[in-house]
């Protein structure tokens, strides 16, 4: 075991080498891909924001049913069943057929080709829709797969938003990712108040512009309070333009009053219809809703065709800005709910830092005075070990270009207190081996490390195995817990089995006879 | 320093285990009748940590700059510096009109200073059931993959006592948890992982001593074999438990606030683990008859 040809020498040495200099880049700027590897920060250390979203599909289960109605109807026809009572609630569809036409309607409705109703989902091998009959009954609504689908498409939309949005505050270095099937993972480093931007991100922002009517009948109307008058008004279903329709907005001041609004520009299908609109219907009131609030209701002055607008509504500037900014992002397609936040202030995240590198170097220094108190010229081959273990520790971390928080810190200190177990394991055992009456040092030293090998790597794995499953399973900090121990614990194996090994064997062959570790 | 020990670990045996025992019930009782002091990761709300510069201001008005706000349950306590508190609420969902931004402006009209808002936090219901179940998921995994490692490593009945000696560790942290109402969150399970991964690691130590000399000699019964394994594993067992506990000492007095909670876990598990390899691992072997045949059937069938 002491013996080392030159070339293992050279590649242990190369080894731990190169992978320690990746250290070396973190106190570098250097734009070239490979040199620009770094340990980043984590949020709990440089400040930021984390905030976990989720999409609230239940208004497009609703809106995705609703369109279902009118080819569900057609087909129904089509296919001679007479349907009573036909109703569509929250999550379902729900109507009265014949017992004769149950078997027709399941023909149709379940048919894998060119079904235009119940679409035939690929990825999942499944239908949109699921149906189940009670008594005259037949109950529709989404199937697993189908609700997963409109999630995951929801989802994708959303984050395409959620980024402009963002990329609007001009927040810097965002990273926005898709978490399970409904979810949207957001981390904005160096945030300080994530308060605007989770204002912004909770707004839907659908925009639509409809005619007030005069109308009471509830069919095909609605009701809304004006927001900035406080009176009720009816107004028609029929969206004349929507959001979908803008290119631009921008906050503007009213030349009359000064007051704050947001101009907004249409694209070409939008400023005919919106002419139109408004050629047609001059001096009546057209209603501005957004995400179902009525922000106001002005009068139609002049024909519009120039494809430009105003909304006015007791804007701030600042909301005036906020309504421009949402605008000019798109709507999202479901409402967004936050339903995790962690936010930690700059200079939290300094004095973790601070407190963590303190405690880090504190720890080294007892464990290095430790070992060499306790095993003189062995402690200072394990010392030396233990610091290679820490370089490589930090260049690999350089190198995955990991993200280090707190209890990854912590993680490193709790490594350097355990690295030295391999190295303890070996110099008890060589320390038996003399003890026993080994003839000579070099003998003693070949059992002693042949024979705690195998205990150092049954004790390693455990601990290794244990903060895999601590990575698979755990989430933000912890998970940086989880990295630096499992690469602590692979640096620690390689410091001991290779240069603590190679170390001793210089100092044994050298004193042959002198009684070592005593 | 060459000092070979020879403790008789045997005689002291069936006093631990009786301790050990009591412990464990005693753990469990406390975990099931009074519970557990969960954080806001496990059981949601909201949770900021916030500094005020005035001298003037007390704990009691940080408290009562909060009330009327409809936050439901209320806790605040010093943290850390002084002027660091820590402020936790049940509130775990916000709305456009009362939201994390309406009550820090409310707190800091209240207070009339300015507040440092250093650390923010908010998990939902779903999440934080989440996070448990994931959490409980976590550690039962890395119990059966112990199990498993063991089993294939060892005999059986080795793998039947290392278990018996995690349960035993991480059963009486959490209980002492659950005695001093420490808070548990999502460090604490880190931590009650890594007193799995390192308890295993002292136990494999000692187990891998036993069987070595179950082989040297045959004839020696269980508990003659534990007793010279663990005294000729004992230097090594002090020392490492020595670095890392100065290690994790290191952190709990200068790592802040936010590590304590983990690294008290961790100081207690390394204590824990570190007595029950000696006491709850090695006794076990006896209770299940391990001698040489043991090892020497497995031997035979690879």
């Amino acid at each position: 075991m002491l013996n080392f040809s030159k070339i293992k020498i050279i590649l242990i040495y190369l080894t731990f080498f190169l992978i320690s200099a990746f250290c070396v880049l973190n106190f570098f700027q250097s734009e070239e891909y490979f040199f620009k590897k770094k340990i980043n920060l984590g949020l709990d250390l440089q400040g930021g924001s984390y905030l976990l979203l989720e999409v609230d599909s239940s208004p497009l289960q609703k809106r995705h049913l609703q369109a279902k109605v009118i080819p569900l109807k057609k087909k129904l026809i089509e296919n001679k069943i007479n349907y009573k009572k036909f109703k569509i609630n929250e999550k379902e569809i729900n109507f009265e057929i014949s017992q004769n036409d149950k078997k027709r309607f399941e023909e149709f409705f379940t048919s894998t080709k060119n079904n235009e109703i119940n679409i035939f989902l690929n990825q999942y091998r499944s239908l949109e829709l699921d149906f189940k009959f009670i008594n005259n009954k037949v109950f529709i609504n989404l199937s697993k797969n189908g609700i997963i689908n409109l999630n995951t498409s929801a989802v994708d939309q959303s984050i395409e938003i959620v980024r402009r949005r963002i990329d609007e505050t001009g927040t810097k270095e965002a990273s926005i990712l898709r978490r399970g099937s409904n979810r949207i993972l957001v981390e904005l480093p160096g945030v300080k108040d994530p308060e605007r931007i989770k204002e912004l991100l909770g707004k839907t922002a659908q925009l639509a512009f409809r005619m007030v009517t005069s109308d009471k009948s509830e069919f095909g109307n609605d009701i809304f309070i004006l927001k900035d008058t406080g009176e009720e008004i009816v107004v028609s279903k029929r969206v004349i333009i929507s959001g979908d329709n803008l290119i631009d907005a921008k906050p503007r001041f009213d030349n009359i009053n000064q007051e704050p609004i947001v101009a907004f520009t249409l694209n070409r299908s939008g400023s005919q219809r919106f002419g139109q609109a408004t050629t047609k219907n001059i001096g009546k009131r057209l209603a501005i809703i957004l995400d179902n609030q009525a922000i106001s209701a002005p009068v139609i002055q002049d024909s519009i065709t120039g494809g430009q607008g105003t909304i006015s509504g007791n804007f701030t500037f600042q909301s005036a800005t906020d309504l421009a900014l949402l605008l000019r992002s798109g709507a999202l397609p479901a409402p967004l709910s936050i339903v995790e936040e962690r936010t930690v202030g700059p200079d939290l995240g300094q004095d973790s830092i601070e407190a963590g590198v303190v405690s880090l170097f504190v720890g080294f220094i007892l464990v290095i005075l430790f070992m060499t108190f306790k095993y003189r010229l062995f402690g200072i081959i394990a010392n030396v070990a233990l610091i290679s273990n820490l370089l490589m520790l930090l260049g690999f971390l350089t190198l995955l270009e990991a993200t280090l928080t707190l209890p990854g810190i912590a993680g490193i200190i709790l490594t350097v207190g355990m690295a030295v177990d391999a190295n303890v394991l070996i110099f008890e055992r060589i320390k038996e081996e003399i003890h026993k009456g080994s003839s000579n040092n070099i003998q003693a030293f070949d059992l002693g490390f042949k024979r705690s090998i195998v205990t150092i790597l049954d004790a390693n794995i455990t601990t290794l195995i244990a903060s895999i499953i601590l990575f698979v399973f755990g989430s933000g900090p912890v998970k940086g817990f989880a990295v630096t121990l499992s690469i602590g614990l692979i640096t620690t194996l390689f410091s001991a089995y290779f240069i603590s090994r190679h170390l001793t064997s210089i100092v044994v062959f050298r004193n042959r006879e002198k009684n070592l570790l005593a | 320093m060459n000092k070979i020990y020879k403790y008789n670990f045997i005689s002291k045996f069936k006093i631990a285990n009786i301790l050990s025992f009591f412990l464990v019930l005693v753990s469990l009782a406390l975990i099931l009748f009074k519970g557990l002091n969960f954080g806001i990761d496990f059981k949601g709300g909201t949770l900021i940590e916030l500094r005020v510069d005035s001298e003037n201001i007390k704990i009691s008005d940080v408290r009562s700059s909060f009330s009327n706000m409809n936050l439901g349950d209320l806790n605040v306590k010093e943290f850390g510096k002084k002027g660091d508190y820590l402020v936790k609420f049940e509130k775990k969902k916000f709305d456009n009109e009362n939201n994390i931004k309406t009550i820090k402006e409310n707190v800091k009209n209240k207070l009339s200073s300015d507040v440092n808002f250093r650390r923010i936090e908010n998990v939902g219901p779903k999440v934080s059931a989440e996070l448990l179940s994931s959490g409980l998921l976590a550690i039962s995994l890395a119990l059966g993959a112990m199990l498993f490692y063991i089993w294939v490593r060892f005999e059986w009945q080795f793998s039947l006592g290392s278990i018996a000696a995690i349960f035993h560790d991480v059963l009486i942290t959490v209980g002492i948890f659950s005695l001093l109402s420490l808070e548990v969150n999502l460090s604490i399970v880190a931590a009650v992982l890594t007193i799995v991964g390192y308890s295993m690691n002292d136990t494999v130590v000692i187990y891998d001593r036993i069987r070595e000399n179950l082989s040297k000699f045959s004839k020696s019964k269980i508990e003659e074999i534990a007793n010279t394994s663990i005294n000729e594993t004992l230097s090594r067992t002090i020392i490492t438990s020595a670095t890392t506990l100065l290690a994790l000492i290191s952190i709990f007095v200068l790592g802040g606030e936010i590590l304590k909670g983990f690294s008290f876990a961790m100081i207690i598990g390394v204590v824990i683990g570190t007595y029950s390899s000696i006491f709850v691992a090695s006794p076990i072997l006896k209770y299940l008859n391990v001698s040489y045949k043991s090892i020497a059937k497995e031997k035979e069938e690879n």
